[in-house]
């Protein structure tokens, strides 16, 4: 087996960046009892001087505009599992370090992904899009892999006896041990992971215990080191802390597609696509504002999905500040093999109406874009509906209709009883008698002809059957 | 099939050759007086002989403008497109109504033979109605797109529908106020309707590739 870690060192603090796209001045604090400190600050704090372990007060008196969070542990959680169920993707088997990082197991992916060195890059780049800073490395132990990452040493090795020798030289204190052992350790005088490899192994068993001796034999593989899998949600719900409250769409845009992309990589990995998805913005003082998203067919490609998201957010308006998001889509549809080359990867599909009318529908509205089919209707007005485009329908004989319909039939006016409209029209053909809708209290009882004026167009008009007996004009044969 | 080479530059070099049949068929290439041979198939007849043998492709010209000018709505203008939007739903392929002026009627439409599962109506709103058009002309799956751009339309907007239309490889017949036959326009055809007795009175005011011009009628039932 082969193991690719993910540690992820500054996850307390990016849990928060990444939904920002400007880099301002942010620091995430940390505290025992009254005492407050900086535990992480990104680059624009750090140009200000300010470092970690530094007091807040300190921090504050560095620059104005600083950014101070808490540590939001439960964040960190839900951001390393969203993170778990995006690496699915590249293997089946991934396996969570609470609170720093990720195992994945990928002997059987390598061949797929072009190698470890291609692999890593993947990973690391895809990892960066979502926010995160990665540090990845790769042996066939998952521990050494973990404190190769852990230890800054991006290696990418595939024999357990290379994995001995790279190991041995790393200093004891960066290779995750408790802080306890690590003192022991040290005060026995050994400062590098190789001197304890080498010491008798009974002894140090029973100076230190026998935890710390298997630590070291899984380490380097003399003992087998079972990984509990992480198994994801079979729905996708990801939140995003803003680190300060966001007023434009486009900053909302930059924030939620980092969420897309979290998505797309889950879809990646269960070969299914999303028809519908939701985007909820929080605000602060009142409830959550929530934006739907439904495609005419199931997609997984971010940059279509990106699109469409970015058309529908420019046509909305904030109604408040939104200080968190959350992206949700409660089914992942297991794609079919019918329409591979509708989601082959990456590429905008030209020529597909499904996208057509997607594109249209995220900028102009669901209700601008329709399509239309006749009814089995004696009155002509509701002799057809509007429908979603591309939806089947039966067809129905009709005698001659005009092609244009006018929303409400209009008024002619009239002269000794005959219609007109910029002069007498010629009836050409009628009556055709409508009685129909009694039942239902909109009765329309009429005398249909088609009429030409002085210009030759020709019009579809009726005569009320009763009262007024007025005349109107009802169509117009295009 | 003939090669044309562009002369050999001085120091002899030659450049990449231009088939003649590439070049026949750009439709940005005006041949003069000769009619364009182009490809069988490359335009879509009209459905009306008379029309077809006035039109150098022997039909609606694809991947370009074609203008219908009608001097008032209900004198034949949709008729003249309705046999050619029957095939092309009939053949699978979209067709888009972009801001038309009243409702299409689904059962004259059904009646003309158009299959209305492979009809798309769209109404913008009016700043986003060239956005629209463009979008629909470029994605490809329409055959045809029928539009009714407003006043505000510039020889500018409509070169940009001209490179869409292109694209797509789709008819795009627009619809416009009879008042701007007289402005410039990129659109391939341009036809001018008045109503007669029997049928509208054609008047091909602009036809790319051929000095055809002139009235013609049409017997539209």
């Amino acid at each position: 087996m082969l193991w690719l870690s993910l540690f992820l060192p500054r996850l307390p603090l990016e849990v928060f960046a990444r939904g920002r796209e400007e880099n301002l001045p942010l620091a995430i604090t940390a505290s025992r009892g009254q005492l407050q400190w900086v535990h992480l600050c990104n680059t624009a704090a750090a140009d200000t001087g300010i470092v970690p372990g530094m007091g807040v007060g300190a921090a504050q008196s560095l620059t104005d505009d600083l950014h101070l969070l808490p540590r939001d542990p439960e964040q960190e959680r839900t951001a390393l599992e969203g993170l778990a169920a995006w690496a699915g993707q590249f293997t089946p088997t991934v396996s969570l370090i609470p609170g720093t990082g990720l195992l994945l197991e990928v002997e059987g992916s390598l061949r797929l992904f072009h190698g470890p060195l291609a692999l890593r890059t993947l990973v690391e780049n895809g990892a960066a899009e979502l926010g995160y800073t990665a540090h990845c490395a790769l042996a066939p132990t998952p521990l050494g892999a973990w404190i190769l990452a852990l230890a800054g040493k991006p290696l990418l090795i595939r024999d357990r006896s290379a994995l001995e020798k790279a190991l041995a030289p790393l200093p004891l204190d960066t290779i995750g041990l408790e802080p306890g052992t690590l003192a022991t350790l040290k005060g026995m005088g050994l400062r590098r992971l190789g001197d304890c490899l080498n010491l008798p192994r009974a002894g140090l068993g029973r100076r230190l215990g026998p935890e710390v001796l298997r630590f070291f034999d899984r380490a380097v593989g003399r003992l087998p080191d079972p990984r509990k899998p992480f198994l994801p949600s079979p729905r996708f719900h990801s939140r995003l802390l803003l680190p300060a409250e966001v007023e434009s769409a486009e900053a909302l845009l930059f924030a939620a597609r980092r969420l897309l992309l979290e998505l797309t990589g889950v879809l990646q990995g269960r070969n299914a696509a999303v028809q519908r998805m939701v985007l909820e913005l929080h605000h602060r003082d009142r409830p959550s504002t929530e934006l739907v998203l439904g495609l005419v067919a199931p997609s997984r490609d971010p940059e279509y999905l990106a699109g469409l998201l970015r058309a529908r957010l420019e046509r909305f308006e904030l109604p408040a500040p939104v200080d968190e998001i959350v992206l949700a889509a409660d089914q992942l549809l297991p794609l079919s093999a019918e329409h591979p080359d509708l989601f082959s990867n990456g590429d905008v599909e030209s020529g597909d109406w499904r996208r057509l009318v997607e594109q249209l529908r995220a900028r102009l509205g669901s209700e601008a874009v329709f399509g239309c089919r006749p009814l089995p209707e004696h009155r002509p007005e509701r002799a057809w509906r509007r429908t979603t485009p591309g939806e089947k329908g039966e067809s129905f004989d009709f005698p001659p209709r005009p092609a244009w319909l006018l929303p409400e039939p209009q008024a002619l006016d009239e002269i000794d009883g005959r219609p007109c409209r910029g002069g007498f029209l010629h009836l050409i053909a009628g009556p055709e008698r409508i009685e129909s809708g009694w039942w239902d209290r909109q009765p329309a009882e009429r005398d249909y002809f088609v009429a030409e004026d002085a210009a030759h167009a020709r019009l579809w008009i009726f005569r009320e059957l009763r009262g007024r007996r007025r005349w109107f004009l009802h169509g117009i044969f295009g | 099939m003939k090669t044309v080479r562009i002369a050999p530059s001085g120091n002899g070099r030659t450049h990449a050759p231009v088939t003649l049949d590439s070049l026949l068929r750009r439709a940005d290439l005006w041949r003069g007086r000769q009619r364009s041979h182009k490809p069988a198939g490359q335009d879509v007849s009209t459905g009306f002989p008379e029309l077809d043998a006035r039109l150098p492709g022997g039909g609606w010209p694809r991947g370009a403008l074609t203008e219908i000018l009608a001097e008032y709505d209900g004198i034949g203008e949709l008729h003249l497109v309705l046999p050619t939007l029957a095939r092309i739903t009939q053949s699978g392929r979209w067709i888009a109504w972009i801001e038309p002026p009243h409702i299409p009627y689904a059962p004259a439409l059904a009646t003309a033979g158009l299959d209305l599962t492979h009809c798309l109506f769209v109404v913008p709103e009016r700043r986003s109605l060239l956005w629209t058009l463009e979008q629909t002309l470029r994605n490809g799956a329409c055959g045809a797109v029928l539009g009714w751009p407003d006043k505000a339309t510039t020889p500018r907007h409509l070169r940009r529908l001209q490179l869409a239309a292109e694209e797509g490889n789709a008819l795009a017949f627009l619809f416009r106020d009879p008042h701007t036959a007289a402005e410039h326009s990129p659109a391939a055809l341009r036809l001018r309707l008045t109503g007669g007795p029997h049928g509208p009175e054609v008047e091909i005011i602009k036809c790319r590739g051929s000095w055809e011009r002139g009235p013609l009628h049409l017997a539209i039932a």
